[in-house]
This record gives C-alpha cells, structure tokens and sequence, in this order.
C-alpha cells in the first residue's frame, strides 16, 4: 500500500535546522529543564533513526549530537535528568561499531561509562543517573567492542553491584544488563559456536559466570536470589546450546539450594526450573534434570509449586511420571479437604499417594491466613489447566468435581465436617467469597469434560443451594450462574441422551423458580446477572423442548419484559438483550408454543424502538440496535413488517444518537442489511467479489441501489464519514468501500472520469471536496445543499464511483496527533519551552 | 502516704487481709475491712433468653437489675384470638386423654396434630423468687424490647427503686404495651384454662406444652392503669448521661446502634467498670451508631441480645423480602407481614420506597394496621437526636428523615389503628399489610390469617426473628397460602463480636449459655459462638454467677491537715510508708479519713459521760512490719530453736510450716501470717518473735 512507504520518523531537513538549537538549549544549565515525557520521546526518535540507519552519518550530518555530549560533560553540576538523558542518548548512539569508535575517539564514552564519569561523582547518587547508566550501556550492548569496553574497564563489578540497587528499575535493568552481556560475550566473533561440552569460556562470560557461581554459594540471600533471577531471565530468553553447559555447571549448586533450608531462596527455585525446563534443548537431557525437578516438586510448598506445576503439565516433552507428580503436587490441596470432610473409608480421596509431606498441606489449610490462598491458588492452576484444549493428563476428574463441591459447600456452612480437620477448614471457609468465585470457576470450567456426569444431581443441590441462598454475594451469584449455565448445557446433553428428562425438567424448573425471583432483587447487580445468565440459557438451549416448555410455563419471560422499565441502565440493557433472544422463542419460533400468544410481538418491538429513540443511557440503546442486528441477521425482521421500513426507521433514529456505539451499532446494521439485499437480488455474496455477469446484474444493482437510496442509508452512510467518533468514520467508509466495489467493479471504476461535469457531478465534486476536508475537520455540513440528493440513486452511483475511499480510508486511519506526533512537531515543543524562558529574559533586561 | 494494699498482720484468729489502712474508730484500734459480701459482684439470672434478658447485678453496695424482657414465645401454646367469630377455630375438637378421658377438652384444643391452649394467652414471666425484688434499687432498660416486662416487676413486686431509659425507649416501649393491652383486651376470652397447668396433668400433655417451663409461673397481660403506672417510675436519661447510685456507682448510657433509643450501659465505680452490652448493631441503619469505644477497659463485659438468626445477613433478608413481595403482587396475590409497630418496620418501609417504583409496584397499596400506627410512624419522625447522622441532617434540611412520611402523602402507604373502620371502605386487593402481633396469636394478624391462608397466590412474609415461624402457623394448618422466612435481624453477629472483643478487651466475658456453643440444629458450625479469651462465663435461668472479679481497691480520701501530718518512711527506693492515725468518716459510700479529736482532758467532774461525749480514745500503735520471710532461712531458724520436727508443705498461696510435736501450724502467705496453736501462749509469742526477725518495723 502506499501509505506503508511513508516514513514519518526519517530525519529531515527541518529537524536537521531544528536540532543544534535543541541541543544547545538541553545543555544549557540555565533551562529549567524539558519535561521527562519530551526527553523519551526524543530518546524514542533516535532510537528509530539508529535502526534505520547504523552508519556514521547521523553523527557526521548533526555535530551538534557530540558536542552536545561534551558540553553536558563540561558542565560542573549537570541535572540528574540531562544527564541520565545523555547517557541514554550516547549509549543509543554507541549501538553501532562506526558510531561507538567514533565516540571512542572523541574520548566521550569513557568520560560517560568509565570509573571518572558520573559513576564517582554525587550525581551517581540519583537514581535516574544510574538507570540512564545501565539503560545506555544495555543500549550500546550490540557488538563486542562495547563488551569489550565494559569489561575492561571494571563495568562489570559496577552492574553486579546494581543487582541489588535500592531502585527496582535500576536493579532490573542491571540483571537484564548481565543477561545481554552474558549472551553477547559467548557469541562467537567468528562463525565457530561453543560446543555444550566444551567450557572454555570467553573472558567476559567467564567472569560473569564465576561471579554467578560465586554469588549462588554464598550466604547472603540477596546475593543468591539476585543470581537466580539472572538466571531464570537467561533460561527465559536465550536457548543457544551453550546454555546447556552453563546448566551443567550450575545444577550441582541449584540443587544444593533446593536441599539446604537455612537459604530462604526456594521460591525463586519453581521459575528457574520452569524456564529450563521449557527450553528446547533440555529435551533430550539425560535423567538428572527431571530428577531435580522432581525433587522440587517435592520440597517447595504447595503455594511455592503451583506455577511450576500447571507449566510443567503444559510442556508436552515432559515425561510422563515428572507430569503425574506435577498433576498431583496441584491435587493434594484438594485430596486434603476431600478427605477433612468425608468419613475415613465414604471417599478415597483424590490421590493414591502424596507427592510431599500431607501434614504440610493440612497445616497450610487449618491456618486462618494460608487456607483462603493456597485453594484460590491451586483452584487458579486448576482452571488454566482445564482451559487447556487437550488435557496432558488424566484429571480425576468426578473426585475433583466431589472436592469442588465440598469446598462450596464448606463455604456456605452446608456441610457437617466428618473430621477435627474438617471442622478447622470449615470455619476458615465459611463465607469465604474469595474462594467461593475461584471453587466456581474451577467447576464451570470441569462441565467440558465428560466424566463426571454421576454427580451432576449432587452439583446442582450445591448450585441451586447458592443460587437460593440471600447469603449469596452478588460476585459470588454471578458466578454461580455462569457454572450454573454451563452444566445445564452439559444437562441438556445427558438429557438427550440418557433420557433423564425428569432430574432436567425438575431442575430447570428450580432454575426459573429462582430465577423468577432473583429478577426481582432490589438489589440491580442481581437483576442484571440474572438477566444475562437468562441470555446465555436461551443462546445454548433454545433449540429444546424440555427448555422451552420450563421457561415459557414460568414467570420468568414475563418479568423480563417488565425489567425493560428498570431504572437502572445496566438492567434496562441486559433486559433489552435478554427480550430479544426471548424473541426468537416466543416470537420468531417456527412453532410458537401456544403460551407464546400471551406475548405481544409489537408491543415489544414498540417499546424497544421507543427505548432505542428515547432512552436517556446509552448501554440500552446500545443493546436494542445490537439487537435489531441480530435479529435482521438471523432473517427475523420479515415476520415483523417490511425489513426496508424497519432498518429505514431505525437508521434514522440511531443517525442523530449522541452514542457513538449506538450510531457504529446502526452501521452494521446497514452492512447486513445492504449485504442481505445485494445477495437476495443474486449478487455475489461477497461484496468484494467481482460481478460474474456485468449485463444481468445491472438490472439488480439498479433495484438495490432503489432500495438502499429509499431506506435513506446514504446520507447516514455519508454523514458518518465526517462522524468526530473515528470507529463510526471509518465503518462507513468501509462499508462504501464495499458497495462500490459491488457497484463498480475494477474494470468498470471511474467511468465518468473525464466527460463533462453535469449538475449532479456538480454536487459529487462538492461531496468529495467536503469529504476530504470533514474527514480531518470531522465536520459535515448540515444543510445538505449544493446538489447532492443523497435519495437519488443516479447521484449515488455516480457518488459511489468518484469518490476515492481507498484514499479516505487511510486518511481516516491516522491517528488525530498524526500531526503532533512527528519529530519536528516535539523539536519544537523542546525549543518553545527554552524560548519562553528566553522571551522572560529579555523582559528582564 | 498510707498504703492500702501493703501490710502484714499475724493473729492467732483468721482474718480479712486485703486492706492495710488501719484507724483509731470508736476507741478501738482496727483493721477496716472491705465488707466480704461486697468483694465479689453477683450476677442473677432471671431470664434464661438471649435476647429478652433480665439479670440483677449485685455491686458494692448496689443492686441493679438490667433490663426486664418478656418471654413472649409462651403464646404460641395459645390458640389465636380472632377478632371477628372464626368458625373454623370454634370448631376444633377438643383434646381428649389416651385413656379417653375428656376432662380437658373445653381447655385444649386440636388443630392439625397440634394441641393449644383455648385461653387467653399467657406469658412467661422473670423469676421472680430468686431474690428479693425489693431490694432491687435500679432498673436499667436497654432498649423498647427489652422492657415489657416492666409492669410485672413494678406492679406485682415490692419494687420501689427507680428505672432509666431513653426518651424513645420509654415512648416507643408504651406503644409496644398498649399494642399488646389493647389487642388481648379487646377480643375477650370468657374462659380461662387453669386445669392443664397441673404438674400431673402437664407431664401427660404432647409437646410442646409437656416441656413447657414454668407454667404456674405464666402470666396474664397486665392491663393499661398498670403500664401507666409502671412507666411513670422510669426516668429518663440521655446518651452518656452520668447517673449517680448512692454514691457508689456510676451508670452511662451509651448508644447501641440497634433501635431509637437503644443503650448499652456502663456501670463503674472508681476501680471497676462493668460493661451491659444488650441489643447492640454496627449497621448503617436508622438509630445513631453503636458507641464502641466507650466499652473499653471493663473489668467485665456482660454480653446479650446478640443475633437471633446468626447465619441470616440482613441485607441478603431484606432482598428476599422485596423479591418475594414483588413476585406475590405481580402474580396478583397479597402479602402479608406479621411486625411489631417500631423497629425493623421503618427500614422496611425505607428499603420499599426506594424498590417499589424499579419493581414497578407503584399502585400497589402498603396498609400498616396498628392501634398505635400513628403515634409509632410520627414519633420516628420526632426524634431526631437519637437517628443516624444521614437522618439527622435532613432534619435542618428541613425534611422529615424517614421517607415513610412522603408513602404516607402520595397515599402509597395507609395505616390505621385496626381493620374496622376505615380501612375497611378503603381496602383495595393485591396489597401489602404490616400489622401484629408476629406470633401470630392475637391482633390483626390473625384476621388476615384467617382470610388469606385458603389461597396459594398470598403469601405471608416472616420478618420478626423473635417467633418460630412453623410454631407460629401451627393453629392455622392446612394453609394454602406461601410463607416465606426472612428474618431480619440487625443486632450483633459472632464475627462482629468477636471484632467487638478484640477491639474492647474486656478481663471477663459473661453471657447466656446459648452463646457458648453452636446452635442445637448446626452443631458443626462452630463459628456461630463466641470465641475470646478467658472463655466467657455463662448463665442460664435461675442461676447466680459469681462473676470473676474481686473488687481489691476501695477510694477514701484524705483531709489536707491529715496528710501534712504524715511521715513517709522509704522503707525501700521509691517506696515510702506511713502509718495513718485518723477517723474514718464514711457516708453516701464516699470515705474521708480525718483527723482524730485531740484526746480530752480528764473530765473534772465526776459525772459519768454520756454516750455522745465518748470519743475515740488513742491509744500507742503497734509498729508496722514489712517484708517476706525465707521458708528455709525460717526452718533452720526453728531448728536453731529447738524445733525438730519441722515440716514444710506448699501451697496455693505459700507455705504451711508444721511444727508436728507442738501441734502448731504457721501458715505463710504473700500478704499474711497466721500462727495458729491451742492455747499455747508462749510458744505462740516465741513463734511470733521468730517470724519478726524477718521482718523490718516502722
């Protein structure tokens, strides 16, 4: 496209004047200084500029760059911000070996980087100074001269030291530092690479590394999680063959980490491990890695575990046994409270055997401030590994579904504890909401497997208990509905086959019991989850007759209409929605049941047209024009009156909403409108497919530009181009993208280009003129003179040719700080905040 | 300065030991004690219910009872008075012996396999013979709740002391007896049922009415002359108001957050506090929020009338309740509420104003049917001062604060004193009705019982926690009409008070025994308990706790000429003794030492003196000793004295030392000595002077 060939952040001649006058102003000690924001973007820009171009002609085109450089050097007391910015800016302009010798020579780099630098002045002392430090020389780290540089000149015992700086960001970015380097120094200069065998390390990696070693034997914790994060980014990043002699040289101390408890380091443990584990070149590794992680799984506490666990089940070369461990690592919590709530022989519990210490896991559960987080913790691991489209690994399933149940009903004080245990966890749990809403989700996730349906009556007892119970928060209840509607989809299932239909009539009927009256909850929250777990029912279940049957013979579509009348929005909305897809039940439904009748069509069509005209809130107009959509998608609106009438009515009423979602609502529904048209009257399905037979189809176009031109799309369609909402701009534009592509095919494009301009080319010319500047002035006249009929199907096949949409498209594209955004237009901010200053001056004198 | 916890005293005769001061008083020198029955505080237990408490606490010198609750749940034995003839109830079968004996058929009747009393109901009332109640100086009311039983204790006891209340309390409390006056009194019952109340009888009675407690003890309901005179002895006091007992004590009322007026109470003395946490709440309801903070520091905490339903959320009840109207009117039916005429009713009212429009029950009518309806409604709007701080402000605004005034203008809600009258023409059906009483036994209620039970499309809402609600509708079985329970209890739940105990740190817990454990019917819930440390103390009904805390300090003050006449002695660095020679002069329960009279003259005259001359005589003191004696030094002492046979034995308090042959016993405590032998006066002197050695004299 030709947009792509424009690039908006090349140096240009203007910003070339434009730069010496910055940089003196930068390096003027008497500024106040530019703001943080203008010196990243700034820093932003060069960094561009670097990639665009790693030769010496950036710094041989603007001088000003170094002596700008040299003068902040000169400078007897730079201010922190300048000079972390310079550091910054030296280091992006060192990345490439021309620019860094150059730098070299000019002897910069080591007044900025060496021992005399800012690093022993008072400056060293600001934070920022020390990020702008690590930040250029992490900048610079591309080649091996700077490597070079660095380790020479004692660089590297500095970034050791900032490993542990008191600002994270420093402290970070040093560990990051380390990694680059370490990467970058076993890169080889020539082609050879480092074998996994052969250890003999470049200098500088060697000295990182011994320094790593060293740290990791240490006894100083902080030394030792520093190392392990380093490590575990390293692991994280780099998968060259030679990080496999780094692991084998390491693993003796890791291990020896994991065994030693007077280190408090374990938890840093799971990430490394993980991170290993998840590069490719430990697959074919011989026993001793999965040994230590096995290891690990059985020392680290279950919280400590959980993550490496769940990443360990997601890796598909892990062996099979070290997954077993890992699944039951994850189920021990939940083995543990199956086994606190039954009688010693009711239920096995979930686990043959345990993977680490139970007493560890009960005690971690019958503690008041652990329980609530391990279970939410391992209930998240849970629900990430059932997210999992093939599960790595045979989940017990029924068990965990009874220790589900088990937790919900612990927490809502429904069950009788069969053990002292039991008990303990009971009390912690009661009201629990936190674990309420995680156990939850956990169980609407288990409904996509298939082997726990014997309880499915058990679990409805526990949802339908939640679903009752004014106990039930409001979060909590949303959920319970979200499971809820899971497994009565998964009910329906069984239902069909296994002719269970009693259990589901009975239950579905205790739904809408329920349901019926949580629609009728003071409290708006309830009426809106009820409302929309009422939507998803319908969306799943429609197509059932015990379903059906249950919904249309209880209150609930009934009260549903009346929460059309809501005072609060959010349920006006979700009503709105939950109405609509009631529709395609009671109304639309080839054989409407005769409870059906009860419901009056128009009058509901009526009040959702008065709501999408009238309402005051945006979420139900909202929700009626997405509604209509669905509606005209699915072929509904013909059983109503005329589609043309309708979608011409409410086009009009959406064209002047003040919502801009109502109004991009009201486009699509003209887009599946013109595309229903354009297909009824046998064109091409697709819009952007050429026209198979030229002589036949005009005869339709002309019908279909009869009917879009009476439905009065145009106009809408034209006056949103100009919409100061940009989604609105540029839906229209795509949709007349599309209906010129229909209507003018490229061969025919432009047809009437170059002939005389008639009254009505008049008005084109004056639209297209319009369009161009409204589309940046976002500004569309509103008297809709100077000959443009917008109901005149010739006008709008002419309109439909002429105007360039591809060009609009892409100028509706830009963002609106297109213009404020380039490199001149912050060059000159930078010199308008040092102007003003200079201006003050002057009055001064 | 004169020490009134160090000190040493040795006799042969056991004695009081907790006070050192000793005093020149009538001629004698003596030891004045702290009288041993005013060491401890007694608690009596009257009432065994949580909620309807009724304790006498015994303190220093005063007896305060703290609130007087009605057991009200004695009704639901009764059948229900209806207002106008009730064929159905007139025509249940009497109840007839296993053994077919009919002679209590007229006095019980059967309704659905439950058998009730055919009579005018009856209440339970406190015990009352626990002790003597007219020794009782105070009563302290907590809230309107926990008063009715109020005209039973002033009216049919020797009760002659004062009660304290709020204002509200006092005028919302009137409205609740004259509720209940007026609707026992006026469906006349020409039968009394006494027969059934026979011990030999009652044990072949089913249950309930076998178990019943106490049934010669229940009561008919007082009548209006007597709760007249019964509140003209209450006096009213304000939130932290300070009230003076005999100079003893001091009693505060503080807010409890639970209803209008409602009060927990501090009871304290210079060295003691004693904390009545009744009906207390930590909702943003109606009434001015709990004052917590002034609880702190008890010595004892007296903890009561906490949730009745404490697995119930209130605000989870309260939706229930709006649901399951809104769900009865739109299905065309009618609702019912069983409600006392104060209280929960004006949230409700509140929380429907703001719910009827979104639920579209707009031209729904609230009927709320009360001999006092009027007075109850108006009064809330009344007492500003006693609201939360969101109604107060509205008050200046000026607005009234409960919205209940604006349903009452826009004729969404009507009340009436009963359902003759007026309310009559106006009635209009689907409706809601909030009227008593809910035990559904007498008042209004029972007619709309009546009318509605036969049809499925009513349903009545239970929303007062006070009354079972299937003991409630036993009379009126088989009921076609929905019953929903939602009991709406604001007061205190186990977790707030657990907060509460953490937060107050009160020494001593105490609180009925039902708080003690989990429920009967939730054994497993353990949570639905208090839990602090010490454990709480608990009572049941008829007992007397001795609650765990000696009183040890008693303030006496000292005249300004007596106490420039001391002469501290350091006896060791920073503490310094004196001996005191003073009167005690003790009057009101204050105590001022003074000054002794200068000894008089020999009389010149032989004349005998009178009785109002005689003067405390001074006589020289005994030295004062301090210090503690070494068992073993003491033991090789004795030996070193011939004593061969010496035995020690350890106890509670310290040492018993034996001297086997001599048949002498020294008994050696932190703050006493006692060497007891029969009649062996010089060993005792010889023993006495050993023990001094140890010992320092001042």
């Amino acid at each position: 496209m030709e947009w792509s060939c424009r690039c908006p952040l090349a140096m240009t001649r203007e910003c070339s004047r434009l730069l010496p006058r910055v940089c003196a102003a930068l390096a003027d000690p008497r500024q106040p200084g530019s703001d943080d924001t203008s010196l990243e973007k700034l820093l932003d820009w060069f960094r561009e500029l670097k990639a665009l171009d790693p030769t010496m002609q950036l710094l041989q085109d603007n001088p000003c760059l170094t002596e700008f450089i040299t003068s902040v050097l000169a400078l007897p007391e730079p201010s922190p911000s300048i000079l972390s910015f310079t550091l910054r800016l030296a280091g992006i302009l060192a990345s490439s070996e021309t620019r860094f010798q150059h730098l070299q020579q000019e002897n910069l780099l080591l007044r900025l980087f060496g021992r005399n630098g800012p690093l022993s002045s008072a400056a060293w002392e600001d934070a920022s100074v020390r990020s702008g430090w690590v930040e250029g020389v992490r900048s610079m780290m591309d080649h091996h001269p700077a490597l070079h540089f660095l380790c020479s000149g004692g660089g590297i015992d500095v970034i050791f030291t900032l490993q542990g700086d008191p600002s994270l960001f420093v402290a970070s970015a040093a560990s990051q530092l380390l990694v680059d380097m370490l990467t970058l120094s076993v890169e080889p200069e020539t082609a050879t690479p480092l074998s996994t065998k052969d250890c003999d390390w470049p200098a500088c990696a060697r000295m990182i590394i011994k320094r790593i070693e060293d740290s990791l034997q240490s006894s100083s914790a902080s030394h030792i999680e520093q190392s392990l994060k380093l490590l575990t980014t390293l692991f994280g990043r780099c998968t060259a063959p030679w990080t496999v002699a780094l692991w084998l040289g390491m693993a003796e101390k890791i291990e020896s980490l994991l065994t030693e408890e007077t280190v408090q380091a374990q938890h840093m443990l799971a990430n490394l491990l993980l991170n290993v584990a998840w590069s490719p070149l430990f697959c074919d590794t011989e026993g001793s890695f999965w040994a230590l992680v096995t290891s690990a799984l059985e020392r680290l506490t279950p919280v400590q575990v959980g993550p490496l666990a769940v990443g360990l089940l997601k890796l598909y070369k892990c062996p099979q046994d070290v997954k077993i461990q890992a699944l039951t690592v994850l189920l021990q919590p939940m083995d543990c409270i199956l086994r606190a709530a039954s009688q010693p022989l009711e239920y096995a519990g979930l686990l043959d055997e345990s993977v680490s210490d139970p007493i560890a896991v009960e005690s971690l559960l019958s503690s008041k401030s652990t329980c609530a987080t391990v279970l939410c913790q391992t209930l998240a691991h849970l629900e990430e590994l059932l997210s999992l489209i093939c599960l790595p690994v045979d989940l017990p399933c029924t068990s965990l579904l009874r220790s589900l149940m088990t937790i919900l009903q612990f927490c809502n004080g429904f069950l009788r504890p069969a053990s002292p245990l039991g008990s303990t966890i009971s009390r912690i749990l009661i009201n629990c909401f936190r674990v309420q809403r995680s156990a939850l989700d956990v169980l609407a996730a288990l409904s996509e497997q298939r082997s726990c349906d014997m309880l499915i009556e058990n679990l409805f007892d526990v949802l339908l208990a939640y679903l009752e119970s004014p106990n039930t928060s409001p979060t909590v209840l949303k959920k319970t509905f979200q499971a809820t509607s899971k497994w009565l989809v998964r009910l329906q299932e069984l239902s069909c086959s296994n002719s269970q239909q009693q259990q589901t009539e009975k239950i579905l009927e205790d739904v809408f019991l329920v349901l019926q009256k949580r629609l009728c909850s003071p409290c708006w929250e309830v009426r809106d989850s009820s409302l929309e777990f009422l939507t998803v029912l319908i969306k799943h279940l429609r197509d059932q007759d015990e379903f059906r049957q249950s919904l249309l013979s209880s209150e609930v579509p009934r009260l549903t209409e009346s929460l059309l009348e809501d005072p609060e929005s959010y349920v006006r909305a979700s009503a709105v929605t939950a109405v609509g897809h009631l529709a395609f039940i009671t109304y639309f439904a080839p054989e409407s049941p005769a409870e059906g009748n009860q419901y009056n069509k128009e009058n509901t069509v009526a009040k959702l047209q008065e709501i999408l005209s009238t309402d005051p809130e945006g979420f139900p107009r909202r929700a009626v024009i997405s509604i209509f959509t669905k509606w005209l998608r699915q072929g509904c609106t013909g059983q109503l009156e005329d589609t043309e009438q309708f979608v011409s009515r409410v086009v009009q009423t959406v064209e002047h909403d003040l919502d801009w979602e109502v109004r991009l609502g009201g486009l699509e529904l003209v887009q599946v409108f013109c595309t229903q048209t354009i297909c009824q009257l046998s064109l091409p399905k697709c819009p952007y497919a050429p026209v198979s037979s030229a002589v036949t189809s005009s005869i339709h176009q002309d019908e279909s530009l009869q009917i879009f031109c009476r439905a009065k799309l145009f106009s809408f369609l034209f006056r949103s181009l100009c919409d100061c909402d940009k989604p609105v701009g540029q839906r229209a534009c795509n949709i007349l993208l599309g209906l010129s592509n229909s209507f003018y095919p490229i061969s025919t494009l432009q047809v009437s280009q170059g002939t005389e301009e008639s009254p009505v080319e008049h008005g084109i010319a004056w639209l297209e003129r319009t369009l161009k500047q409204g589309s940046l002035a976002q500004n569309f006249p509103t008297d809709g003179g100077n000959g443009v009929d917008f109901q005149d199907p010739e006008s709008m096949m002419l309109a439909l040719g002429t105007i360039d949409f591809i060009e609009l498209c892409y100028e509706l594209s830009k963002s609106s700080d297109y213009v404020e955004k380039s490199p001149e237009s912050l060059l000159q901010d930078i010199l308008a905040t040092a102007g003003a200053i200079e201006e003050n001056e002057a009055d001064c004198y | 300065m004169a020490s009134s916890r160090a000190g040493w005293w040795w006799d042969c005769k056991s004695h009081e030991a907790l006070g050192g001061l000793r005093a020149e008083q009538e001629g004698g020198e003596r030891d004045i004690p702290v009288n041993r029955a005013e060491l401890s505080m007694k608690l009596y237990c009257l009432s065994g219910h949580p909620t309807l408490p009724c304790n006498v606490l015994k303190f220093k010198s005063t007896t305060i009872m703290l609130d007087c609750g009605l057991d009200m749940t004695s009704t639901l034995n009764f059948l229900p008075l209806p207002l106008v003839q009730s064929p159905r109830l007139s025509k249940l079968p009497g109840w007839v012996l296993k053994d077919g004996s009919t002679f209590l058929d007229k006095e019980l009747k059967e309704c659905s396999g439950h058998v009730f009393v055919d009579s005018v109901p009856e209440f339970c009332l406190p015990e009352t013979e626990l002790l003597d109640l007219s020794t009782v100086d105070v009563i302290l009311i907590s809230n309107y709740h926990c008063m009715m039983a109020l005209p039973y204790i002033t009216e049919y006891t020797r009760f002659t002391g004062t009660v304290y209340a709020t204002e509200p309390t006092v005028q919302i409390g009137r409205l609740l007896m004259e509720e209940l006056v007026n609707c026992i009194e006026r469906v006349p019952k020409d039968q009394s049922a006494f027969m059934w109340k026979n011990k030999e009888v009652q044990r072949l009675l089913p249950a309930p009415l076998k178990d019943a407690v106490e049934v010669s003890m229940w009561r008919k309901c007082y009548t209006m002359p007597e709760v007249n005179a019964a509140l003209s002895k209450i006096q009213m006091v304000g939130y932290s108001q300070k009230i003076e007992l005999f100079g003893a004590v001091q009693v505060t009322p503080l807010s409890s957050g639970y209803a209008l007026g409602s009060s927990n109470w501090i009871i304290q003395s210079h060295y003691e506090k004693v904390s009545y946490v009744s009906g207390s709440s930590l909702l943003t309801t109606h009434p001015q929020p709990m004052d917590q903070a002034s609880l702190k520091n008890s010595d004892v905490l007296i903890l009561t009338g906490l949730t009745q339903i404490p697995t119930a959320n209130p605000d989870g009840m309260v939706g229930e309740f709006c649901s399951n109207l809104a769900m009865t009117v739109r299905n065309g039916g009618n609702v019912l509420v069983p409600c006392y005429p104060s209280g929960v009713i004006y949230d409700l009212l509140e929380c429907l104003y703001q719910y009827i429009d979104s639920a579209g029950l707009s031209n729904v009518p609230f009927y709320f049917i009360s001999p006092v309806a009027n007075s109850s409604l108006e009064f809330s709007q009344i007492f500003a001062e006693w609201l939360c701080h969101n109604k107060q402000t509205k008050v200046y605004l000026p607005e009234p604060p409960f919205p209940h005034a604006e349903l009452i203008q826009t004729n969404k809600l009507k009340h009436y004193p009963s359902i003759h009258g007026d309310f009559s023409n106006d009635f209009k059906q689907p409706c809601v009705v909030f009227t008593g009483h809910p035990s559904l036994r007498f008042g209004d209620v029972v007619h709309f019982m009546e009318l509605w039970g036969k049809s499925s499309l009513n349903t009545v809402i239970f929303t007062e926690p006070d009354f079972s609600y299937l003991d409630a509708l036993a009379p009126y079985q088989p009921l076609a009409m929905k019953c929903v329970y939602c009991p709406i209890d604001t007061r205190l739940n186990f977790i707030q008070v657990s907060k509460l105990l953490k937060e107050v740190q009160p020494l001593h817990v105490v609180c009925p025994e039902q708080y003690t454990q989990p429920p009967p019917t939730q054994s497993h819930r353990t949570d639905l308990m208090i839990d602090c440390q010490p454990p709480p103390m608990s009572y049941r009904r008829a007992e007397v706790l001795t609650l765990p805390y000696k009183r040890r300090y008693e303030k006496i003050e000292i005249m300004p000429e007596l106490a420039d006449s001391l002469v501290p002695l350091e006896i060791k660095p920073g503490i310094s003794l004196a001996t005191v020679t003073a009167v005690l002069h003790t009057k009101d329960n204050k105590h001022v030492l003074q000054l002794p009279p200068k000894p008089l003259q020999p009389p010149a005259s032989k004349k005998r003196k009178r009785v109002s001359d005689d003067v405390p005589e001074c006589k020289p003191l005994k030295p004062l000793l301090s210090g503690s004696i070494p068992v073993d030094q003491f033991v090789q002492m004795l030996e070193k004295h011939g004593f061969s046979d010496v035995k020690v034995e350890d106890t509670a308090k310290g040492h018993i030392v034996l001297l086997q042959e001599a048949e002498t016993l020294i008994q050696i405590e932190e703050d006493s000595t006692h060497i007891i032998c029969d009649n062996d006066e010089p060993l005792r002197v010889k023993l006495r002077d050993l023990v001094l050695k140890f010992l320092q004299k001042f």
